[in-house]
């Protein structure tokens, strides 16, 4: 509804509730800083003061001094990593023959991947539990990897054949006249040209897999492969009071995330909104 | 989809019915390899589904009619699990939690998400700017988010700003943090913070693809600007709108980890029920699984029920 305010009221109405809107979006996270950056006075002290009266790294120091979090932090960038690679890997081929060759059970393999997106992580913890058990895996990476890659698959591998959909057709076409198969057609024409696509999909798996929970409470039990998101909430009990170090490792995953998405965030708003409006 | 087999013989026009024959014999064989590539290529992904989600669903199920005792042999039970689960009233409460937690933070996520998603469909300065900060808090960790609000709502303390500014605006006087209605009250609201914007930029795809000239064309006809909300955008929108209320309902439905983490392990739903059997009493495991399969069966319900009441596509 494009197009000039019809009065100066509509206007004001309209700045206002954008204005709050940012504000609310960003406040909290504004708010975690300063926690992360007072001292401890300053945090127990009672009336909260909008702006810091203090600042000290304290809270950091305590965090990055605490083995746990510091090995959460890499069991995360593993796991979500290992992920991110068996996703794209699995995900772009399928994706492929899915946006570009003809098959017949092309319609009822699109839909089984994709029905992935809407079931319920939670219908699947007791067997897996049990399997692992008898593995003897709980507690390992791949407990985690393993339902993370079910989960991260049908988002790699829609975001991958909208992408691959939108490529001109007539650059496949003139690899084909020239005599490439279609496995060469992907690895030296479809593959290069959809780096950007790839690596935002990577991007989005890597922060699926980064921000997962369920899987990881329950299928990692101490901190030698706990990642961090679940060893954050762990410090509300350790670190009771000492509310600096909680808001402190919150920054510590908030920040680098937010960046991450902030810089890609055209390509990303792109690629997860290109179904909805179909 | 367009043509992707082309033999040596495009271009040229065949001029009998041999030529045809030979043309096709050239066609079919590349499709046949082509078709057979498909299924190669699709195959891990495939594989990976039926192994990590169909196989585990199903023995889910049959786990559902057992009574299992991890490591021990099962015995088949009928619906025992289920009505025992029924009857539980941990289960009572997740099912009421779950079912508040829902209702409540997808429709007033729907509401804001639309009203953010038509300020933001106009051109403005500061319009970039307003869209990027939407995407930050999606990116969360739901966990941490739920982390840092639990700061926020701590009673009597300098990090609690939302608790203080709730108590001094007089709506409620109580700790939060202490009351399962409040907590639940309050994780909507965290809930609602996180994924408003991502709901507001989902709409907002929807908007942008209506086409301006009818709303110049309804204007000309002398609509306001409500007539043209409610006649044109509302329904013009709805198909993006419902894929985006269906996937959010199911999102909230297995809620999780924000209501385990404000509710510091307290705090039940339906899938902390399921977590507190598998994981943490191995006596309630078979509850546990009889409550997944439950919350799987409900979404299934609640997909269905969009599908055919609201008309939506859930795939593709």
């Amino acid at each position: 509804m494009g197009g000039e305010f019809e009065t100066r009221w509509g206007k004001i109405v309209f700045y206002t509730l954008i204005i709050l809107f940012v504000l609310m979006t960003v406040s909290p996270l504004l708010w975690m800083a300063k926690l992360a950056l007072v001292s401890q006075t300053e945090l127990d002290a009672y009336p909260p003061r909008i702006l810091p009266q203090s600042l000290e790294l304290t809270s950091f120091e305590t965090i990055f001094g605490d083995n746990r979090f510091r090995s959460g932090l890499i069991n995360s960038v593993i796991i979500a990593g290992v992920t991110t690679v068996i996703c794209l890997s699995v995900g772009s081929i399928a994706a492929y023959a899915l946006a570009r060759l003809k098959f017949g059970l092309r319609g009822p393999v699109l839909s089984t991947i994709l029905a992935v997106a809407f079931f319920p992580a939670v219908a699947i913890i007791a067997p897996l539990f049990l399997q692992f058990s008898n593995w003897g895996i709980v507690n390992t990476y791949q407990a985690m990897i393993i339902p993370d890659v079910l989960f991260a698959l049908p988002l790699t591998v829609y975001l991958l054949v909208a992408y691959f959909r939108e490529l001109p057709l007539d650059i496949e076409e003139a690899a084909k006249v020239d005599g490439a198969g279609p496995m060469q057609t992907f690895f030296r024409v479809t593959l290069p040209l959809s780096i950007p696509g790839v690596v935002t999909t990577g991007l989005l798996c890597f922060i699926f897999a980064a921000t997962e929970f369920l899987f990881a409470n329950t299928f990692a039990f101490d901190p030698s492969t706990q990642p961090v998101t679940v060893i954050i909430p762990q410090f509300a009990t350790e670190y009771r009071t000492n509310y600096g170090a909680q808001a402190a490792a919150s920054m510590v995953v908030t920040v680098p995330l937010t960046i991450l998405v902030l810089a890609f965030q055209r390509r990303i708003v792109s690629g997860l909104t290109a179904g909805a409006v179909k | 989809m367009a043509e992707s087999a082309t033999g040596p013989g495009t271009g040229t026009r065949p001029s009998g019915g041999f030529v045809l024959a030979a043309l096709r014999t050239v066609r079919n064989e590349v499709t046949d390899k082509e078709r057979r590539l498909a299924y190669i290529l699709v195959t891990p992904a495939v594989v990976i589904i039926l192994a990590i989600a169909l196989v585990p669903l199903l023995y889910a199920i049959w786990l559902s009619f057992q009574e299992t005792i991890i490591n021990q042999s099962s015995s088949f039970v009928g619906l025992q699990n289920y009505v025992e689960m029924l009857q539980d009233s941990d289960f009572h409460s997740a099912l009421i939690n779950t079912t508040v937690f829902t209702v409540l933070s997808v429709s007033l996520e729907l509401v804001a998400g639309m009203a953010i998603a038509l300020a933001l469909s106009r051109a403005f300065k500061g319009r970039g700017i307003a869209r990027a900060t939407a995407l930050a808090p999606w990116a969360l960790p739901p966990a941490i988010a739920a982390v840092m609000w639990r700061l926020m709502f701590q009673d009597e303390v300098g990090g609690g700003i939302v608790a203080y500014l709730i108590k001094s605006s007089g709506i409620y006087t109580h700790p939060i943090l202490g009351s399962d209605t409040a907590l639940v009250m309050a994780a909507v609201l965290v809930d609602a913070w996180k994924t408003t914007p991502f709901m507001a930029l989902l709409l907002l795809a929807g908007l942008q693809v209506i086409p301006q000239d009818v709303y110049e064309a309804s204007k000309v006809d002398g609509a306001t600007s409500w007539q043209q909300f409610w006649r044109i955008t509302l329904p013009l929108v709805r198909p993006a709108m419902l894929v985006a209320l269906l996937f959010r309902t199911l999102d909230a439905w297995r809620v999780y980890d924000l209501l385990w983490v404000m509710g510091n392990r307290q705090l039940n739903s339906l899938s902390v029920y399921v977590y507190n059997g598998v994981k943490i009493s191995q006596l309630d495991f078979s509850l546990g699984n009889a409550a997944a399969v439950f919350v799987f069966l409900s979404s299934i319900a609640i997909a269905v029920v969009f599908i055919k009441v609201l008309g939506t596509r859930a795939v593709d």
